[in-house]
């Protein structure tokens, strides 16, 4: 502006249609009140069909008793115990394979993501394989292979494979042997956290060391001495004391061990294979993403290749791989939703029985929607926070 | 080297240049590189001849080709007769069988359109047109009661047919919507961003299972009493309103990209909120997101396969109908592998597609 002594000369204000601020704030009001009115119609509607065909409203199902039966659970249950309790197991099976498959799948497609930038031809090949092809198979007809594989293709228990001594596989699932509980066990998860924290003292103390001195410590053969070597010493020191609990054929079924049902192993095969060709291609391109002069420039200061992967790749590859490996974790959780189509006892198969009892549709679709918003946040929220921790940090 | 005369001397035979070319420079490079490479090929060799040859042998060896009822397909390779006998079933299902010349051609209709659509001198308003054609097309054809077709109502609608209407529909309806959902949530207004934001995430926080059970549990109850809604337009309902809030934070991906200086030279040059979005903003976005929309796509194609759970007959379904029949019981994997190598060449056939797009794109805005 020209004539700073002239002041600001304020143009002159709109008409009340035709400013901006007016308007939006009309069209805000027409617009909550459309969403307003709309639900309020739908609800009006819900209470009449709700009175029309006698269903009761409410949370007040979950106090009466369930009666009705679920095959496998992490937590003591029985048909006599209310529907509350039964939601309880579905969520700690749903929570027990999700967080099994999320290892797992980590595990699979790390491994399958760096077999796909091998070297070797064969290995890259391999791997390319398994991508394109579990990964554009629906998962819903996966978990129907898996299950009718475990079901039908697996022997009855008396001619189970013997995959180990006392691992045995058969179509009522797999059995394998537990140790019997002994109070070593509870001395050997002390040592276990001393060796953790023995670990993370030496990493503060050799991180400090070479920054004052530039002199190297392996710490991690040193972590993997103490996490792994002080519960290995312990439980040598009390003689050893490894009584297994074989699993053994009695009439049609085994007793002992411990077993995986036919329906958890379908469902767990399936969402690792399946996520599994996911986070290959988001390691491998999180891989990629690091530029080639990256690693030249780690070469030139004599990295080894161990080195140059783990101080200068990885870290850098991490903070392209962390967000999209979130939501793919998010998927696992929610697609862990599919053991209703085989008969696995999550949550929502718990509450779809409870549904088709009960007749209150509304209270269980409500009661799974809070659950699995409720998981997917605390997952999100915790991934972001290590985001934050591996992202980079500018001036 | 400062020692001159060491150049003139023969070198010694490790010191000269490998052979570039040739099958065995080939293989020692790709395959026994070092000692780890070595025994990472001798593992894998090892793991398919493990593999392999059983296989061959199920599939191909072994397999019974041609029997009267499953019994009689009983043996050591795969029944590949029980696929022959039921194929026509997994693939139209229940649809009347002499009427199932009309979801064949819906088959395709849908399967030139999508070919269509991969070639990008095409894309525009005439494509859009053509989709709408063969929409209405593909609407007559299955219910037909013009023209001479009998009627057929959508509870005998299944497989094939089923899976790509459920889908692309999905995605037609979605689209607008997820748009709509994006451009609200960029909004600065903020009741209309906290509400397409609560939408958002609220169905993106949930599995589609629940959705679906949405609609055809709660969705009865929702309406006025004496309204009704088939099963068929109940999924189909949970579906768009599934896709769009996936398809909203992928156009949002696209908004975002839009440097701020085109908005401010559209308002520069007098146009409103929606011609500057029709015009200048939307067109951008959106080309920079076709790759993903794919990839959206695919995903929708294979999400489909959850309508077995509210009773739909897509080709999960149909698939699973088949194998309940009592003279040919037990073939599931024959079964589950075909069912799987049709979804496996549409989901392989887009992806590649999808990969090709990023990769042009990609081409193209580096320079």
């Amino acid at each position: 502006m020209a004539g700073a002594t002239a002041g600001i000369v304020r143009p002159k204000r709109p008409p009340p249609w035709n400013d901006p601020r007016v308007r939006g704030i009309i069209f805000q009001v027409l617009f909550v009140a459309a969403v307003l009115g709309i639900g309020a119609f739908l609800v009006h509607n819900t209470l009449v069909n709700l009175h029309r065909q006698n269903i009761a409203t409410g949370f007040g199902f979950l106090g009466r008793e369930a009666a009705f039966g679920i095959g496998e659970s992490l937590i003591e249950y029985a048909p006599s115990d209310t529907y509350a309790r039964a939601f309880l197991v579905g969520l700690t099976n749903t929570l027990y394979v999700a967080a099994l498959g999320i290892v797992l799948a980590t595990i699979v497609g790390t491994v399958m993501g760096l077999a796909r930038l091998s070297g070797n031809w064969l290995v890259r090949k391999l791997a390319q394989v398994y991508v394109e092809t579990f990964r554009n198979i629906p998962l819903a007809l996966q978990l129907f292979f898996w299950w009718g594989l475990l079901r039908q293709g697996a022997p009855a228990p008396r001619q189970a494979w013997h995959l180990l001594p006392g691992v045995l596989v058969s179509n009522r699932g797999i059995v394998f042997p537990v140790p019997q509980p002994s109070p070593v066990y509870g001395w050997m998860g002390l040592a276990l956290l001393i060796g953790v924290a023995a670990t993370w003292a030496v990493r503060r103390w050799a991180t400090q060391r070479q920054a004052r001195t530039g002199a190297p410590f392996p710490t991690g053969w040193a972590g993997v001495a103490l996490i792994a070597g002080l519960p290995l010493a312990v439980f040598a020191a009390a003689g050893a004391p490894l009584h297994l609990d074989m699993p053994e054929l009695h009439g049609f079924n085994f007793s002992g061990g411990t077993s995986l049902s036919p329906e958890f192993g379908a469902l767990l095969i399936g969402l690792v294979v399946y996520t599994g060709t996911f986070i290959a291609e988001i390691v491998r391109a999180g891989i990629l993403a690091v530029s080639w002069g990256q690693s030249e420039a780690a070469m030139a200061l004599g990295l080894s290749q161990g080195q140059r992967m783990r101080l200068i790749v990885l870290p850098q590859a991490l903070r392209v791989i962390i967000p999209p490996m979130t939501s793919q974790y998010l998927n696992l959780t929610k697609n862990s939703s599919l053991a209703v189509i085989i008969g696995y006892p999550d949550l929502v198969s718990v509450a779809n029985t409870t549904m088709n009892q009960t007749g209150q549709a509304i209270e269980g679709i409500t009661l799974i929607m809070a659950v699995y918003l409720t998981i997917s946040l605390t997952i999100s929220a915790s991934m972001n926070l290590y985001n934050r921790a591996v992202a980079l940090v500018e001036r | 080297m400062t020692d001159i005369t060491d150049r003139d001397l023969p070198l010694p035979a490790e010191n000269r240049a490998p052979r570039t070319h040739g099958v065995l420079h080939w293989l020692r490079v790709n395959l026994f590189s070092s000692i780890f490479n070595t025994l990472l090929t001798l593992l894998a060799l090892y793991l398919l001849a493990i593999t392999i040859p059983p296989v061959i042998r199920w599939a191909l060896v072994d397999a019974i080709w041609s029997a009267p009822n499953g019994n009689a397909c009983r043996g050591d390779g795969a029944c590949w007769a029980f696929v022959g006998e039921k194929l026509r079933f997994i693939v139209f299902g229940r649809y009347p069988y002499d009427q199932q010349w009309r979801p064949l051609l819906v088959v395709l209709i849908f399967v030139s359109l999508i070919i269509a659509s991969c070639n990008r001198r095409l894309w525009g308003r005439r494509l859009g047109a053509l989709w709408l054609g063969g929409l209405v097309a593909v609407g007559v054809l299955m219910w037909g009661g013009v023209a001479g077709l009998p009627y057929v109502e959508t509870l005998l609608w299944s497989g094939l047919p089923l899976t790509l209407i459920l889908a692309v529909v999905g995605m037609a309806f979605g689209f607008p919507l997820g748009i709509l959902l994006a451009l609200g949530r960029r909004s600065d207004l903020p009741a209309v961003r906290a509400i397409c934001v609560a939408y958002i995430e609220l169905v993106r926080g949930v599995p589609l299972i629940t959705v679906l059970f949405m609609a055809s549990v709660m969705l009865p109850l929702f309406l006025p009493s004496g309204f009704t809604v088939d099963k068929l337009l109940r999924a189909q309902i949970a579906f768009i309103l599934f896709a769009a809030a996936y398809l909203a934070e992928i156009v949002r991906g696209g908004l975002q990209a839009i440097p701020k200086g085109q908005v401010e030279a559209a308002d520069a040059l007098g146009l409103g909120y929606w011609q500057r979005t029709r015009l200048i903003v939307l067109p951008q976005a959106l080309a920079l997101v076709i790759p993903p929309l794919v990839n959206t796509f695919i995903g929708a194609f294979k999400d489909t396969s959850l309508v077995i759970i509210i009773g739909l007959f897509d080709l999960l379904g149909t698939v699973n109908a088949a194998l309940s029949d009592a003279n040919w019981q037990g073939f599931y994997v024959e079964a589950y592998v075909t069912v799987a190598a049709i979804y496996f060449c549409f989901c392989f056939f887009m992806s590649r597609y999808s990969q090709m797009l990023e990769r042009e794109f990609n081409k193209s805005r580096r320079r």
